[in-house]
């Protein structure tokens, strides 16, 4: 499933609502979890997983295609730990 | 035959960031109730339909991918032998299914204040 086909099954089930309105309401979602991990927030949304910041260090890294070596500098990067519901869920009726 | 003598390259080391605040549902449905202009009540039931949504669609294995954020995509991992780190004892670690992020380059430019690429998904 991509975007655009979240927002039209919310809409469809939400016929008082204008499609741009929908669009506006998961684009405000996703906005804010972005905003939070920008700031260095953590975001926990229960029954599916948390958002978490972590830190890479600054590291010697390398082209893979010339082998020129080059600086990296440290950066954040966003980590997703999955929720014990959601994990529950994802293997209901999957093992045998 | 690669050489082994190479300077080697260093390995990032991620270390977790402690979080100032944590955001929730709540604070979700507190920025739809701002940017929509729908009821507080209304923007809560939204945004939990969204999620669902979301959850549902990962349940039955398929991925979730949203532009400009990221994807969550569903991997299928195949039985294993794991060892309690503690003990050394072999267990069996059966089948399963997991759920991984894969954040989007925008995602990762808002995170360390670089300019947003176009969009990538």
């Amino acid at each position: 499933m991509i975007k655009s086909e979240l927002i039209q099954k919310i809409a469809d089930r939400n016929p008082h609502l204008y499609l741009r309105d929908v669009e506006k309401i998961v684009n405000a979602i996703l906005d804010e979890i972005t905003k939070a991990l920008a700031r260095g927030d953590r975001v926990e949304l229960r029954g599916f997983g948390a958002f978490s910041v972590k830190r890479r260090d600054a590291r010697l890294g390398r082209n893979p295609r010339t082998g020129v070596h080059v600086e990296v500098d440290e950066k954040s990067v966003p980590f997703f730990k999955t929720g014990k519901e959601m994990r529950e869920r994802l293997n209901e009726g999957y093992l045998s | 035959m690669k050489k082994m003598d190479e300077p080697s390259v260093a390995r990032a080391k991620a270390s977790p960031v402690a979080p100032l605040q944590t955001v929730t549902r709540v604070d979700l449905a507190e920025a739809v109730y701002r940017r929509v202009g729908l009821s507080r009540k209304e923007s809560a039931v939204l945004v939990e339909m969204v999620l669902s949504e979301v959850i549902d669609r990962l349940a039955v294995g398929e991925t979730v991918k949203l532009s400009s954020f990221g994807s969550f995509i569903v991997r299928d991992k195949g039985e294993r032998i794991g060892r309690n780190p503690k003990t050394g004892v072999e267990v069996p670690i059966m089948q399963r299914r997991v759920l991984v992020f894969k954040p989007s380059n925008v995602l990762k430019a808002h995170m360390n204040g670089e300019d947003i690429p176009e969009d990538d998904s």
